[in-house]
Formats: C-alpha cells, sequence, structure tokens
C-alpha cells in the first residue's frame, strides 16, 4: 500500500492561553474522501489551513506527498497539488473576470497564457460553466460563485481537495449540482462539514473533532420509521370543502429530500 | 451593486464595439484640448457637444443629472468666490469685497470646462464596466500596480458595501435612530471599526486564497481588446475634429 497523501502526527494549534486542539493524527490515503465533523470553533477549518501552510502549528508534524513540511517553502508545491476550497467564495475569487481567475492558479504554475487560457476553458466546460467565462465574478450568484470557485481549485489538477464547507449557504439547485460535481471527482477529499445530506452522498470515513482532538468516527445509518402529525396550510374559507385525497400525505409532502 | 459605477445599461454600438482604449485616449484628449481653451463661446460648444455625446451614448438624462448633482454644488462655490478674488474692473461692491468682471469671466470658464470634462468622462468611460477601464489602463502602460489597485477596489469595494449595510441593519433592528448625541457617534465609531476589522481579517484570508493558488506577487490580465482599423479612424477623425476649436481659439 502506498503511503498516505497527507499525514498529520500529533498536531496542535492554539493561542496562548487558549489552545484549540491538541495531539491531532490523522491521514488520508488514496480514493479516500474523508468527512471531518465537530462542533462550531473546534478548529476543523485551522486543521485545513495548517494542512497548506496557511497557519502554522504550535506543536507536531505534517507531512504530505511523503515530504515533511515545516515551513513557507515546504507548503509552496504542496499548495499545487491540495486545492483548498474556502468557505466564502468572495474571498477566493478576487480576479475581474471569471476566466482570469480560473487561469490564475496555471499562470502561477508557470503556464504561458495561451496554456493557460486553454487549461481554465477546459475545467470551466468540464464543469458546465463555460457560458460564465467571460462574466464578472462579483456579479454571480452566490451558486455560481462557489462552483466558479470549484473550477479554480481544479485548474491546478490537484491529488487532493480539501473542502470548508462547501454546501453552506446554496439553496437546494446549487447544493444538489455541486455535490454531484464533487461526487464525479476522483480526488481524494477532506470534507468539513455539518451538512449530513453531503456527508452521506460522498464520505467514505469520519474522523470527529471532539474535546479538543480528533477521534475516529463510525458512519451508519439506521432506517426506521415514524408517524407524526404536521402543520398544513391552506386558504381559510376552504376548511369546509378541505380534503385530503390520500388518506396519509407523502413523506415528500412535507420533508426536502432528507 | 453596478449602478453605483455604471451609467449606460446599453451603449450604442459604435461604442460597445470599438476599443476600450481607444475611449480612455479621447476622453484623455477631451479633457485636454479643454482645459486649453479659453474663448466662452467656444467652451459653451464644446460643452453642448459633450452634452450631445454623454446623451447619444445612452445615458438616460435623469441619471447623468443625479451624477453631475454633487459636483454642480461645488461648481456654485467657484461662480460665488472666484469673482471676488480677482482683481479688475468692479461690476458689485459688497461691502469691503468686489467682484471684478475679469474675475466672473474667469469662474464662467472655470465652470464651462470642469462641466465638458466631467460630462466627458461620464460619456466616455462612464458607459463602460470598470474592469474592462482597468484593463485598458493596463494596456496603455500604466504602473501595474495602480491597475490592480484599481481593479481589487471595484472587486471588493461591493463585499465592503454589503458588509456596511449588513451591520447598518442590524444597528436598525434594534432601533438605532442616528442622532447629534454620544450614543450615535460612538455607535458609528464601532460600525467603521468593525467595518476596518472585517476588511482586514478578509484581506488576510483573499491573501491566503492567492497563496494557494501559487501566488507569487505577479498579477496576470487576460482580456480581448483589439485594436482595430475602425478604431484608427475613429482617432484620426476625433483628433480633427478636437483640434478645430483649438485653433480657432488661438486664432481668435
Amino acid at each position: 500500500m502506498s503511503p498516505p497523501l497527507i499525514e498529520l502526527t500529533d498536531l496542535s494549534f492554539g493561542y496562548p492561553n487558549h489552545p484549540v486542539f491538541s495531539q491531532v493524527n490523522l491521514h488520508l490515503n488514496e480514493g479516500e474522501r474523508l468527512a471531518l465533523v465537530g462542533g462550531n470553533g473546534s478548529g476543523k477549518s485551522t486543521l485545513l489551513q495548517l494542512i497548506v501552510g496557511l497557519q502554522s502549528a504550535t506543536e507536531g508534524s505534517i507531512s504530505a506527498f511523503g515530504q515533511a513540511c515545516r515551513e513557507e517553502k515546504d507548503f509552496r508545491p504542496v499548495r499545487a497539488k491540495v486545492g483548498l476550497l474556502f468557505q466564502d467564495s468572495d474571498d477566493q475569487l478576487f480576479c475581474p473576470s471569471v476566466l482570469e481567475d480560473v487561469a490564475f492558479g496555471p499562470l502561477n504554475l508557470g503556464k504561458t497564457e495561451q496554456q493557460a487560457r486553454e487549461i481554465a476553458e477546459s475545467t470551466l466546460q468540464r464543469l458546465g460553466l463555460e457560458q460564465f467565462a467571460h462574466r464578472i465574478t462579483h456579479k454571480l450568484s452566490g451558486g455560481e460563485k462557489r462552483l466558479v470557485a470549484l473550477a479554480t481549485v481544479l485548474a491546478m489538477e490537484p491529488q487532493v481537495l480539501l473542502l470548508d464547507e462547501p454546501t453552506n449557504g446554496l439553496d437546494e439547485d446549487a447544493e444538489q449540482r455541486l455535490i454531484a460535481l464533487l461526487e464525479s471527482l476522483p480526488q481524494a477529499m477532506i470534507l468539513v462539514s455539518h451538512d449530513r445530506r453531503l456527508i452521506e452522498r460522498l464520505a467514505t470515513r469520519a474522523v470527529l473533532m471532539q474535546n479538543n482532538t480528533l477521534v475516529d468516527a463510525v458512519m451508519h445509518s439506521h432506517p426506521h420509521q415514524h408517524t407524526h402529525s404536521h402543520l398544513h396550510i391552506h386558504v381559510a374559507k376552504n376548511e369546509v370543502a378541505h380534503q385530503h385525497d390520500k388518506g396519509v400525505p407523502d413523506h415528500a409532502d412535507h420533508h426536502l429530500q432528507d | 451593486m453596478n449602478r453605483l459605477f455604471q451609467l449606460s445599461q446599453q451603449p450604442p454600438q459604435w461604442l460597445s464595439q470599438s476599443d476600450p482604449r481607444l475611449r480612455v485616449i479621447l476622453a484623455l484628449l477631451l479633457a485636454l484640448v479643454t482645459v486649453n481653451l479659453s474663448g466662452l463661446a467656444i467652451l459653451g460648444f464644446l460643452l453642448i457637444s459633450a452634452l450631445s455625446l454623454a446623451l447619444s451614448a445612452g445615458i438616460p438624462f435623469s441619471h447623468l443629472l443625479k451624477r453631475l448633482l454633487a459636483f454642480e454644488g461645488f461648481m456654485l462655490l467657484v461662480l460665488l468666490f472666484v469673482p471676488f478674488s480677482i482683481a479688475g474692473d468692479s461690476i458689485l461692491q459688497l461691502g469691503p469685497f468686489a467682484a471684478s468682471e475679469q474675475g466672473l469671466e474667469r469662474a464662467i470658464t472655470i465652470v464651462l470646462r470642469a462641466n465638458t470634462v466631467v460630462i466627458g468622462l461620464l460619456a466616455l468611460l462612464g458607459t463602460m464596466e470598470p474592469e474592462v477601464l482597468g484593463h485598458s489602463l493596463a494596456k496603455l502602460k500604466l504602473p501595474e500596480k495602480l491597475v490592480h489597485l484599481f481593479l481589487l477596489t471595484i472587486r471588493y469595494i461591493g463585499v465592503l458595501y454589503d458588509e456596511y449595510q449588513r451591520l447598518r441593519q442590524a444597528m436598525r433592528a434594534r432601533a438605532f435612530v442616528a442622532g447629534s448625541n454620544r450614543h450615535s457617534w460612538r455607535s458609528f465609531g464601532w460600525l467603521i471599526g468593525m467595518l476596518l476589522v472585517r476588511s482586514l481579517q478578509r484581506s488576510q484570508r483573499i491573501l491566503g486564497a492567492m497563496k494557494c493558488r501559487g501566488f507569487h506577487g505577479q498579477f496576470y490580465l487576460l482580456d480581448n481588446q483589439r485594436w482595430q482599423n475602425r478604431d484608427s479612424i475613429f482617432l484620426t477623425v476625433a483628433v480633427t475634429l478636437l483640434a478645430i476649436p483649438l485653433t480657432l481659439d488661438t486664432l481668435l
């Protein structure tokens, strides 16, 4: 078996007098989609930032693709292979046009303008976003921004994706589209999310941030049946004539696709 | 948000199909010619030309008026004070202060020049996407740092404005009414302080996002601006037209 893509050993992070987490061990193997769950402020996003060296750990070691990473120059090559999708896409999209934003990564990796343009165009096409190429980034909707941000990450052809609350703030349609896209990607992933639907569809393994450290979690689902009364709202004067056609309303009548 | 920047939703074809650099150059030339003219009749004529250019560029008159309003207040001050500050043949005496004919003429010249330049800029530059303007400035070899500062400002001014709106609404939701009292001033101080803190945090996150994509101090711009023969012809015609008032002004 090949060595893990990313390995964190006894990692600690915190501010003086305020430890965030300590003794965190984590490994991500090829083909895995690891869900990282835990409460607000437990340091999940920070952990992702530590992996790409945007913050530095107080203790412990990080190794990526078999190389130990200690300082800024060790992390630079890692960032080309590990794509981080930010929680707020406005942070990630800073170029005037979508095409320029997607081409920014490839250009930094030393591609020529022509090559970068082609990579950007083909990445957008792969995600079904080709019609956005010449749009101005700040005029996109929230869902469009998230998809374009994903395109900017994928244009660098990363081997690992770190997703920070990828479905946060998206509506039903945008969320479904994003999940379907992520499902089709071959990359190993770490996903930080509270979205059970996302985790259920994507994750192959889960870890839980609890009591300031990371513990392995068991993912399982059990089918269950339940009955309950539910609120029904209709125009007031129809009350007398009101009748349910079906004896029992469909589950989907009052639930989203849970 | 976009209405903050762009005046005309649909500029006419001759404008939208021309190279944006042409419009930047024309705006610059118009401004240079205008400030070098001194004959009132010629300046007036140029002002009318600038106005018709703005209207033919598809700017609704009401929008134009709204934009000009802020600026005309300043012009009013010029009209009021300049006549009194230049010595010459007195036309009006107010106590120890005298307004001179030469001063009045100077004031009118300033008002005409300034209006022509502003309306010309609105017509030529106000009708293009600010991002496009940034790209053409870069192609005209303006310092790269200035261009990127401009483009990043355009990109994030809306995000910051939204943040401001959210904070302001949160204040209003808790029955805050601005007044001229200590509480109001302190609250506004917090609002501004909070905006600064959030902007700083955002800028750090943006830098993080840039680093993640291999940023090493170099920005890149990709655009599709192509200078065409049509643009050269247009420029030649415009230069010829602009030369006419300039020659007339020196001859008369």
